[in-house]
């Protein structure tokens, strides 16, 4: 079964090269988008196979060399991929969650003009995002990396037209670019590194092999763990670099879905998972990642409680999310984090299709009305339960599993990373407090969404009111299956303290994914606090205390939604201040646009202006100046008259003579 | 015929050029199929080279010939040596590869004097062959000098509206570069003859056995360095090569920037560094600070440009500083790195010309603020110029992270670690520079009437660009095609470097001398 | 007893004689002769001094020079009959076109 990998990536590749080649001649939506759709769902269903051939393999990792890529001397770099358990659960999610939004696309994108080129980067980035995950070396990997980082752009930008969208395309290339300058000088320095010791490899394998020839903890490690986290930070929108996730959302929903929340954006958090071996033995790494991750869930959700764009919120929703990643990674609990990978996948992934559909609606009743509000305005909805039924349904369910409330996917993937927050060995109460109160925040402004857009008076425009229907099958099929999934998709890792409870259940994703990060945790002490290990009522009360948090988070937004609408007016009234920094996302566009744009645009004019045009040039053409100006003066000497030639001559003739006679 | 093969890939054009001489000059049409003919029949004269088995095996030199040439009594001999190894080889299928798209770029672009703008073309093409298959140095110095003057004409008759200014600059920017080279020339030769080693005319193989001593290696190497600095371009003798390319011809400009620009680096790795290895040694840090310099400078001035082939232009002098950079980290990655970047940048940036022609052609500027919304108008153009556009800044699975790769890959494995470091933010400015550009020609509505009936491209104009596309994929793709034949050659290159640097190096160890101070 | 010097010293007073007529005379065709009075100055040495050193070169020089003043002689009227037709001169005042 695993010689079949290579498909895997092979089939949106293909489906890729025909609609961009073809597409625009078809101009049949069904082929264009049931090609597209197809050839994902292919390659899921090669995913489904190895996946389940793996489970019951002994043998846990795999590889696969279709060819060489590169090879110099001691550099050797193949096209290869690795199958283990932790890229088997990202090719599931990718091509699962891939599937649905292709097709929920079709619905979505109908009518559009460049319908075919969506189809076929959707497909680009599909692929893109599979080499990365399945690559057996870093440079593959880095491959996918920039893969997505380019799809990413392409689809940002695909409204083209519009300026703010082909900005923030840019951007978001711009910015991810500054994060691949850490992986690629964490990459470099590795491969020095490593060869110094006398193996030269960018393989996954070799490197988890022979990481103990560097020293724990010494400064190798922990420039090249952090060379590689700024990398992770760029693709995944961690704090410096998350601005361009929020822009991302001009780009059309189900690509906000499928990229800027299930699964580009989670590369960092799985490039870390992949060289845990690495980051393991970089302690001081692995607290800034905690630090990085714990701040930005509480700094993205601070900013998301102030949005009116219903896009917005949940983009600041994702980074919060990834924030969390990243605190798990930052602590130790791999696959804590890569189990909030898969569950954030499923909810976020429906709550974005939830407000595409919502959006989609809006829209539809504008166009209806011949209006040109904003249908992303949460301002402008209300009340749609009643018109969307199933859209509202599935949206409230993942709203639930993200807000942490018990039994829904969310809250064991949320609990399990805040108790090694708290527990770990890696672990402060300071970073619990950070996510609890994180946790919180999102409840709350998770809620006033829901509220905002779903329940109360609807504020709609009285001329496009009647006109919101519930999005066609293709968009909601896909809704219903993730919202289940969001809702049951918690019980394949439930905790230890829960799993006694429900008749022993074990973690299942923890034994799955132990052969990947058993040895690096044991080998660095990255495990529960002993003291704490085997106390299932810490556990339970540290679960308590985080449901209550979300529960009175959600009350709030209750009061404050629902119960005295009036109330967040009074509120914003009497901190305004504070109000307009948040909603304002704390002028850190406009810091960075200050400090680091302008500044490189003046040196760069500077650099022209001043140095090349005036110095370089200057010099250069001084020299011809003077030339010119020397030459001018003593052209006078041809006074055109034959005499003073003749004369000239003998002068010559006679001063040169003399010279060697008399001389 | 394998034995006159590089005589006669070398001569085809300028035989081409000789023909075209006697064709009536208001037959446009027949002398631009003929140019291309030419041009094109050399490209196929020059493809059994590429698929010699015989690179991948041996680094030596291959197709020799060797004639006497001129003899003045019995102290000068220069001779006809020619010879091409991995390293020569794919520039000069470059070479070949390039022109014929060049000619057929020029079917609408030239309206005058086509006759003369052909012959031009053709000598040129001759002079560039014949300097990358030269072994001998004075035959070398012949074709380096032949290649300036077509150029010349190329962008002081074709050329835009600052023509005359732009090519006389050009001309002695690179004269005096030249000047220099030949002294040096002069002097290595003299060297020889008075030392008595065994010398092979003005054969550039037997200098590199010379044991010159190192005071004067110094001076020699700096004259060639800077001759081959100021071709290149190199931070601070860049300053030509904006006014050139942005005055010359889209044929020219693409000539510029895929071959003669390699005529520099590719001097450096024949002759400057191998000749004088010793004070190559001494030289290394700061040469590779100026490819470091250039690579941040070029991409920050390049990022305000606002003629879109002025910002193509300086993005060349970063491109190059990563070919520098490579070259200078003198081990097989970095070396093989700057090699492929070489050829890399000749498709890249040759295609970003073309490139920037086919809006010319269309508008009549070159102004980025006179376009924006392009891709409404043209959407094969817009698909085009973003593959080449990512090319340029390096994504993988195109050429040009390949090139970029491997160089940093040997940088950071030589002393030449920060510098690397440095070298590679300019990853970050390339894509600022390169997507600022396109998003201004391309994204957003079309606000200038003008842009309103553009035309897409023509079935000439794909056809011209997809040889490019093709290329920037394998190499992007499948680089080993290219790497397998350059590594032997190579790394015969650094032996020689590395052996003689040794070699002179050792006996002044400091490791002795403290051993003694010790006891 | 006429010795080499005194060719020698002839052949100083008259290739004097043609300077002075070449810097001091504004006809061109008096100049002109001048010159061929220079030359022949010079052929003068040349026959004087191939005897004195029974040497045959100097004497071949001589068909050289009186073959060149020939040509030269062509050459030279030719111009001074072009440049008469356009500026009815010829004296060498008026031939000051090629300056600065």
């Amino acid at each position: 079964m695993y010689d079949y990998l290579w498909l895997i990536p092979f089939f949106p590749l293909v489906g890729f090269v025909f609609n961009g080649l073809f597409g625009k001649k078809i101009r049949n939506e069904a082929v264009i988008g049931g090609i597209g759709t197809l050839m994902i769902f292919l390659s899921f269903l090669v995913s489904c196979g190895n996946f389940f051939t793996l489970l019951n393999d002994s043998e846990k990792v795999h590889q696969q060399v279709i060819a060489s890529w590169m090879s110099v001397g001691q550099l050797q770099i193949d096209w290869g991929f690795l199958f283990d358990p932790l890229s088997a659960l990202m090719i599931m999610v990718v091509t699962g969650v891939g599937t649905l939004i292709h097709l929920y696309s079709i619905g979505y994108m109908h009518g559009e003009t460049g319908f075919y080129r969506y189809f076929a980067y959707l497909n680009l980035f599909c692929f893109s995002m599979l080499m990365l995950v399945l690559g057996n070396n870093a440079l593959v990997m880095f491959v996918g990396w920039e893969g997505v980082g380019l799809c990413s752009y392409l689809l940002i930008g695909y409204y083209f037209d519009k300026k703010s969208a082909g900005d923030a395309a840019k951007k978001a290339f711009v910015v991810n670019r500054i994060g691949d300058f850490g992986f690629l000088c964490g990459l470099l320095v590795l491969f020095w590194s490593l060869g110094s010791k006398g193996v030269w490899t960018f393989n996954f394998v070799e490197i988890a092999e022979n990481a103990h020839l560097l020293q724990t903890g010494g400064v190798v490690v922990t420039v090249v763990t952090l060379a590689f986290f700024l990398g992770a930070t760029g693709k995944s929108a961690q704090i410096p670099l998350y601005t361009w996730l929020p822009d991302a959302m001009e780009g059309p929903t189900p690509v906000s879905a499928l990229i800027h929340a299930a699964t580009m954006v989670t590369a960092g958090v799985y490039m870390i998972a992949r060289l845990n071996g690495l980051f393991g033995m970089a302690p001081d790494t692995m607290m800034v990642i905690a630090v990085v991750g714990a701040t930005t869930a509480i700094f993205a959700a601070s900013i998301g409680l102030a949005q009116n764009d219903i896009k917005r919120v949940l983009a600041y929703s994702t980074v919060s999310q990834l924030g969390y990643m990243f605190l798990a990674m930052g602590v130790g609990a791999f696959s804590a984090g890569i189990f909030h990978l898969m569950t954030h996948a499923f909810f976020k992934a429906c709550l974005f299709l939830g407000s595409g559909s919502v959006i989609h609606g809006m829209h539809h009743a504008y166009h209806k009305a011949h209006l040109h509000d904003d249908p992303q305005d949460m301002r402008n909805m209300g009340g749609l339960r009643k018109k969307m039924p199933i859209t509202f349904i599935t949206f409230l369910v993942s709203t639930i599993a993200i807000s942490g409330l018990p039994f829904f996917s969310g809250f064991f993937s949320k609990d399990e990373i805040l108790w090694w927050a708290f527990a770990g060995e890696r672990g402060h109460w300071m970073l619990w407090l950070v996510g609890a109160i994180a946790a919180g925040m999102t409840a709350f402004y998770m809620f006033r969404l829901v509220f905002m857009t779903f329940f109360g008076e609807q504020k709609t425009d009285a001329r496009a009111k009647d006109h919101i229907p519930e999005s066609p099958l293709t968009i909601t099929l896909p809704l219903m299956i993730l919202g289940t999934l969001a809702v049951v998709g918690g019980f394949w890792g439930i905790p230890h303290a829960l799993g006694n409870i429900f008749g022993h259940m074990p973690n299942y994703l923890e034994n799955f994914l132990a052969p990947v990060f058993e040895h690096t945790q044991e080998l660095n002490g990255l495990e529960i606090k002993p003291e704490m290990a085997h106390s299932a009522a810490l556990e339970f009360g540290m679960m308590g205390v985080s449901v209550g948090i979300a529960v009175f988070g959600i009350f709030l937004a209750w009061v404050m939604y629902i119960k005295n609408p009036a109330l967040p007016g009074k509120f914003v009234a009497s901190f305004t201040g504070l109000w307009r920094v948040v909603y304002n996302k704390w002028f850190i566009d406009e810091l960075y646009a200050a400090v680091i744009v302008n500044n490189c645009k003046r040196i760069g004019t500077f650099l022209w202006k001043g140095i090349d045009v005036k110095i370089v040039d200057g010099i250069v053409n001084g020299t011809a100046w003077a030339v010119k100006g020397i030459g001018g003066g003593l052209r006078y000497t041809q006074s055109g008259f034959l005499h003073n030639y003749a004369m000239g001559m003998v002068v010559g003739v006679v001063v040169i003579v003399g010279y060697y006679i008399f001389g | 015929m394998a034995d006159y093969l590089l005589s006669l890939i070398t001569f085809f054009p300028l035989l081409g050029m000789l023909i075209l001489l006697f064709i009536p000059r208001d037959n446009e049409g027949l002398l631009k199929s003929f140019a291309l003919a030419v041009t094109l029949v050399t490209f196929f004269i020059s493809l059994p080279l590429a698929f010699d088995e015989v690179f991948a095996t041996s680094g030596g030199m291959q197709y020799r010939e060797f004639h006497e040439w001129i003899s003045v009594g019995s102290f000068f001999k220069m001779n006809y040596s020619l010879g091409v190894d991995g390293i020569s080889l794919w520039l000069l299928l470059l070479t070949t590869f390039i022109s014929p798209i060049t000619i057929l770029s020029t079917w609408k672009a030239v309206d005058k004097n086509v006759k003369g703008f052909m012959a031009l073309m053709l000598l040129l093409e001759t002079a560039m062959l014949g300097a990358f298959v030269s072994l001998d140095l004075f035959l070398f110095y012949f074709f380096w000098e032949l290649m300036l003057i077509p150029m010349y004409f190329l962008i002081g008759i074709w050329g835009g509206k600052n023509r005359i200014y732009a090519a006389v600059k050009f001309f002695i920017y690179t004269a005096v570069g030249s000047l220099l080279m030949l002294v040096a020339i002069i002097f290595v030769y003299y060297y020889a003859v008075k030392s008595g080693a065994p010398i092979d005319g003005f054969g550039v193989q037997a200098f590199y056995n010379l044991a010159i001593p190192s005071s004067a290696q110094h001076w020699l190497f700096l004259a060639f360095a800077v001759s081959f600095a100021i071709k290149v371009p190199m931070f601070p003798v860049h300053t030509w090569l904006p006014d050139a390319h942005t005055e010359a011809p889209t044929a020219g400009s693409v000539i510029l920037a895929a071959i003669m620009l390699k005529m520099g680096t590719y001097g450096y790795v024949r002759f400057a560094m191998p000749l004088f290895p010793e004070a190559l040694h001494t030289f290394i840090p700061y040469l590779a600070l100026l490819s470091v310099v250039g690579i941040i400078y070029g991409s920050l001035v390049a990022m305000m440009q606002e003629d879109v082939k002025k910002l193509v232009a300086y993005s060349s002098v970063a491109h190059l500083g990563f070919v520098m950079l490579g070259i200078f980290a003198l081990n097989m990655q970095g070396m093989a790195g700057g090699m492929i970047q070489m050829v890399n940048h000749g498709i890249s940036t040759g295609a970003l010309f073309l490139i920037v022609g086919f809006i010319y052609e269309r508008r009549h500027t070159r102004l980025i603020s006179e376009f924006g919304g392009l891709a409404h108008k043209m959407p094969i153009f817009a698909t085009i110029f973003l593959i080449v556009t990512l090319s340029s800044i390096g994504v993988p699975g195109t050429n040009g992270f390949v090139g970029e790769f491997l160089s940093l890959v040997g940088a950071f494995e030589s002393d030449l670690r920060w510098y690397a470091v440095v070298a590679t933010t300019g990853v970050i400015f390339a894509a600022v520079y390169m997507l600022w550009m396109y998003q201004r020609v391309m994204f957003g509505k079309i606000t200038n009437p003008k842009n309103e009936n553009l035309k897409d491209l023509s079935a000439r104009e794909i056809i011209l660009m997809v040889p490019l596309l093709v290329f920037i994929f394998w190499i992007g793709v499948y680089p080993n095609t290219f790497l397998r034949k350059m590594n032997p050659a190579i790394e015969l290159l650094l032996h020689q470097v590395k052996s003689k640097q040794v070699a002179v190096v050792e006996p002044v160890q400091p490791v002795i001398a403290q051993n003694i101070v010790l006891k | 007893m006429i010795t080499v010097y005194h060719y020698m010293i002839l052949s100083a007073i008259i290739f004097s004689i043609g300077t002075f007529g070449v810097l001091t005379r504004k006809n061109a065709i008096v100049i002109f002769m001048c010159i061929e009075l220079m030359l022949n100055a010079v052929n003068l040495t040349f026959i004087a001094l191939s005897r004195h050193l029974q040497n045959m070169d100097g004497q071949i020089f001589v068909f050289f020079v009186m073959t060149v003043a020939a040509a030269e002689a062509a050459v030279g009227l030719a111009l001074m009959i072009a440049f008469y037709r356009n500026r009815e001169s010829i004296d060498t005042d008026d031939f000051n076109m090629l300056k600065w």
